[in-house]
């Protein structure tokens, strides 16, 4: 027995995470009248929704003829045919809703001469089923996200949403196989909290910060994910991990891809724009995976820039100042901040930076999250959106601008299902307490440790580690050997040195915390890259460059039991949701 | 004559000197507040020597190397370390700023890093936010329409009545600019400060809104509002080049010509 106090609530739903999909879920179940408890690490406008910059995608069609079908299309073939096209018809179709309600909400976005919402070019996005770019991202100058995310917030103040904020979430609390809540710490007071919900819905973003450079906050941990792996639950498409081709050089922080939506382009250090050798039709607004290849082509190949030849420009001076400032101000700001240049003259220095986990706890479109004992099974009390879960609507590459919509529409489709399924003030099953205690001893025995490996070192082994053996290009030989080294760490954890005792806003505690949710999804990201021996998306295998249908048309689920990992399959759904729209068969993705 | 006396244990103490154990010659020496609420000890300022040969130009890297590779039980605020989300706001040097956006460089000599001003302190650089963030909830920072409008379309908003909000929607609530002003240190409870009235000002800016006049009348305030002696700290500090100090002046011509 740990001797912690433990302050028990009870709510009729409990949101974890409070970013876009959190919020989103939030609003919509505080309108409804259940009771609903919101829990974050971080006060909500802290979220990493709040990088999120060129815009959100619906087809709106306020800058010409536009189709939710022709946005289906973009998403199935940007997926690389690995994402279910039943959700993504659900995405697709229930966005321009969601966007219209976003705007009702209050968010600023930027407008049209005549007034609507001004939507600009984003990559992979196009007319009539692959033709021309169409303007279908709908952004509040390049800083959407925040606009977004600040916006919602508001929202969940006004329907009175209760917030636990500096809450850390350390369990979920399972009885068999079912959700019944989740333990938390507070660290403004050190106390621990047993939420006890009829509903938990895990909003708990990416895991980005398994790598050393990533546009991720540091708060992207994953803590969702690591929750699920310990509850015995299984991780979907994990190999998928997208590098946006520009995050700023040597730096990492995001450079939007709206600035290729206004005109800009990627130019190699014989001042070619290569873009056009690799993708003849799109060039620079090819989706996201495209472009990194072929930047990572271009470096390898001796054309970077730089003393070391590691990096390529991205060039914007050729655009209209005053564009410039209306629609890139938050761009020009970063790039005088953090590498001293001047846009409207000065290209700026870009490397294809992590940025996105396609892969993450698997659902259906309701926002269940689904198991698989051979065949699908929902969990009955858990549901996750937004990065953390993997629906699957983006497969193996995610679209720009398709994961702000992502956050909205399935924020809201969890609340929608929540309703649904749940009498508001219905009373609480027992659970008992060995669950309560498992997590409290994990939490205890970290917080003691007297070790010789410190929480950084690990964390900085584990990082390195993914950065050289699971990069934009894999092999056989990287992945294996990423594979035994990506234990190393993991085992470290035995011997670890916590020197921060208090239970009060113990940092060194929640890195800690954070790191063993972090390595589990280290371990089951380098196993399932291993084990799918094709190139598909986000994934390029240098010894299996082409796409294996006949194989690979599956899902990877992974399992990690804290000691070892089991992987399995489950099948891509190919069926659409309604007769509105026909399935879109597998063909050879071209840009 | 009165006499006012700090409590004893308000006094900062010299704390740890860490000394460094690289070898390097270029040694930055960075003092920073410590206080620990679980110890009963006054708060200290330990003193840390850092090689800036391995480490990045802010001083949110310095801070990272320090807790990496000095003293993990160093406690502070941060996140998306590129001042979008506004956690590591703390004073640097005696300015209040985003840690992650300042650069150690532009600083000569000896770097001092404090929590924000005039807040309580939750541990080392952590201060208590809590105030603030009840005083934003209470200008009802949402978009009030009337139930008439259709939920088809998006309401229609001219450029240039968008352009109105540029310069007020941008603000990340990292409260530099509220713990930089004399008055809100003085009536911080009820003198809703600079972010608060950027953002009350945001709303009553936005075309969409109908209730612009409540929303005046709701900030109308001796204490709420005109608490603001246009000192301008707040202006001077935002590390997001923005303006409160002028919003308020923009509020306070409102009231005076309606």
């Amino acid at each position: 027995m740990s001797a912690y106090n433990i302050i028990d609530h009870e709510y009729d739903v409990l949101v974890v995470g409070a970013g876009g999909s959190g919020l989103r879920a939030a609003v919509g179940l505080s309108e409804s009248g259940l009771k609903t408890a919101c829990i974050s690490k971080v006060f909500p406008t802290r979220s990493h929704t709040a990088a999120a910059q060129g815009g959100i995608s619906a087809a709106l069609g306020n800058a010409g003829e536009d189709d939710w079908r022709w946005h289906m299309y973009d998403t199935v073939k940007g997926s690389d045919w690995l994402g279910d096209q039943d959700c993504i018809e659900y995405l697709c179709k229930e966005a321009p809703e969601a966007v219209i309600e976003l705007e009702h909400y209050g968010v600023p976005f930027s407008r049209t001469k005549d007034g609507k919402i001004y939507q600009r070019a984003f990559g992979g996005m196009t007319k009539n089923y692959g033709n021309e770019p169409v303007q279908r991202t709908c952004a509040a100058a390049d800083r959407t996200g925040h606009a977004i995310l600040h916006t919602l917030y508001g929202q969940a103040l006004k329907h009175k949403t209760e917030f636990f904020i500096e809450y850390f979430a350390l369990d979920l609390l399972m009885k068999n196989g079912e959700c019944k809540g989740v333990l938390a710490w507070n660290l403004n007071d050190g106390t621990i909290h047993r939420f006890r919900s009829h509903i938990t819905i895990l909003a708990t973003g990416g895991y980005g910060k398994i790598y050393y450079s990533a546009t991720a906050a540091h708060t992207c941990t994953g803590d969702g994910n690591g929750m699920a792996l310990r509850a015995g639950l299984p991780l979907q498409d994990m190999e998928f991990v997208q590098f946006h081709p520009t995050g700023l050089y040597g730096i990492g922080c995001l450079i939007s891809e709206a600035v290729r939506g206004e005109g800009g382009y990627l130019v190699n250090s014989k001042g070619e724009r290569f873009m056009e050798k690799y993708a003849p039709k799109a060039k620079d607004l090819a989706s996201r995976d495209v472009v990194s290849r072929s930047m990572a082509i271009e470096i390898n190949e001796g054309r970077g820039i730089g003393e070391n030849k590691d990096h390529i420009h991205l060039h914007i001076n050729h655009i209209d100042r005053k564009i410039i400032e209306s629609r890139l101000p938050g761009i020009s700001e970063s790039v005088e901040t953090f590498v001293h240049r001047d846009v409207t003259k000065d290209p700026i220095p870009v490397v294809p930076t992590v940025h996105y986990n396609m892969g993450g706890i698997p659902t259906n479109y309701k926002a269940e999250v689904i198991t698989s004992n051979g065949n699908d099974k929902t969990v009955p009390g858990l549901m996750a959106i937004g990065e953390a879960a993997c629906v699957s609507v983006h497969g193996a590459n995610r679209l720009g601008s398709n994961s702000l919509i992502d956050l909205v529409v399935f924020g809201k489709a969890a609340a929608k299902r929540a309703i649904e399924l749940v009498r508001p003030n219905s009373p609480h099953e027992k659970i008992s307490q060995t669950e309560t205690e498992k997590s409290l001893d994990r939490f205890d025995k970290l917080r003691k440790g007297k070790g010789s490996n410190k929480t950084s070192e690990l964390r900085l082994s584990m990082q390195k580690t993914m950065q050289s053996k699971c990069a934009v290009f894999r092999t056989e030989k990287t992945l294996k050997k990423g594979i035994d080294e990506i234990k190393k760490p993991f085992k470290g954890m035995e011997s670890i040195s916590v020197k921060d005792r208090s239970l009060i806003f113990n940092t060194d505690l929640m890195e800690t915390l954070e790191f063993d949710n972090l390595i589990r999804q280290a371990i089951t990201t380098m196993e399932s890259a291993y084990y799918r021996k094709e190139s598909r998306g986000a994934h390029a295998r240098e010894d299996f460059p082409k796409r294996d249908d006949e194989n690979y048309m599956k899902h990877t689920l992974s399992w990690h039991n804290g000691k070892e990992v089991k992987i399995n399959y489950r099948k891509v759904n190919l069926s659409t949701l309604t007769n509105d729209v026909q399935t879109f068969p597998p063909k050879e993705r071209v840009y | 004559m009165l006499q006012f006396n700090l409590p004893k244990n308000s006094k900062i103490l010299k704390g740890q000197y860490f000394k460094d154990k690289t070898g390097s010659s270029n040694i930055k020496i960075v003092h920073i507040y410590r206080w620990n609420p679980e110890k009963n000890e006054n708060p200290r300022e330990d003193t840390f020597e850092v090689d800036l040969n391995t480490c990045g130009n802010k001083v949110l890297d310095i801070l990272n190397k320090i807790k990496n590779e000095i003293d993990s039980s160093l406690t502070f605020r941060k996140s998306c370390a590129h001042g979008v989300c506004g956690s590591c706001a703390m004073n640097v040097d005696g300015q209040n700023t985003l840690s992650c956006m300042k650069s150690h460089k532009d600083i000569k000599g000896d770097l001092r890093i404090f929590p924000l001003p005039h807040l309580k302190v939750v541990k080392d650089l952590v201060a208590d936010l809590s105030t603030l963030y009840k005083q934003y909830e209470s200008i009802e920072p949402w978009l009030k329409i009337k139930k008439t409008k259709s939920k088809k379309n998006e309401i229609n908003q001219s450029k240039k009545n968008r352009e109105k909000l540029d310069g007020l929607y941008e603000c990340i609530m990292c409260a530099c600019c509220s713990t930089s002003c004399p008055s809100y240190w003085w009536n911080g409870e009820s003198y809703l400060g600079p972010a608060v009235l950027l953002q009350a000002y945001r709303w009553i800016s936005d075309s969409r809104d109908d209730e612009k006049k409540e929303r005046l009348k709701m900030v109308a305030d001796k204490l709420k509002l005109y608490r603001c002696h246009t000192i301008m700290n707040c202006t001077s500090s935002c590390p997001k080049g923005l303006n409160p100090a002028k919003a308020i002046g923009s509020i306070k011509k409102m009231l005076a010509t309606s």
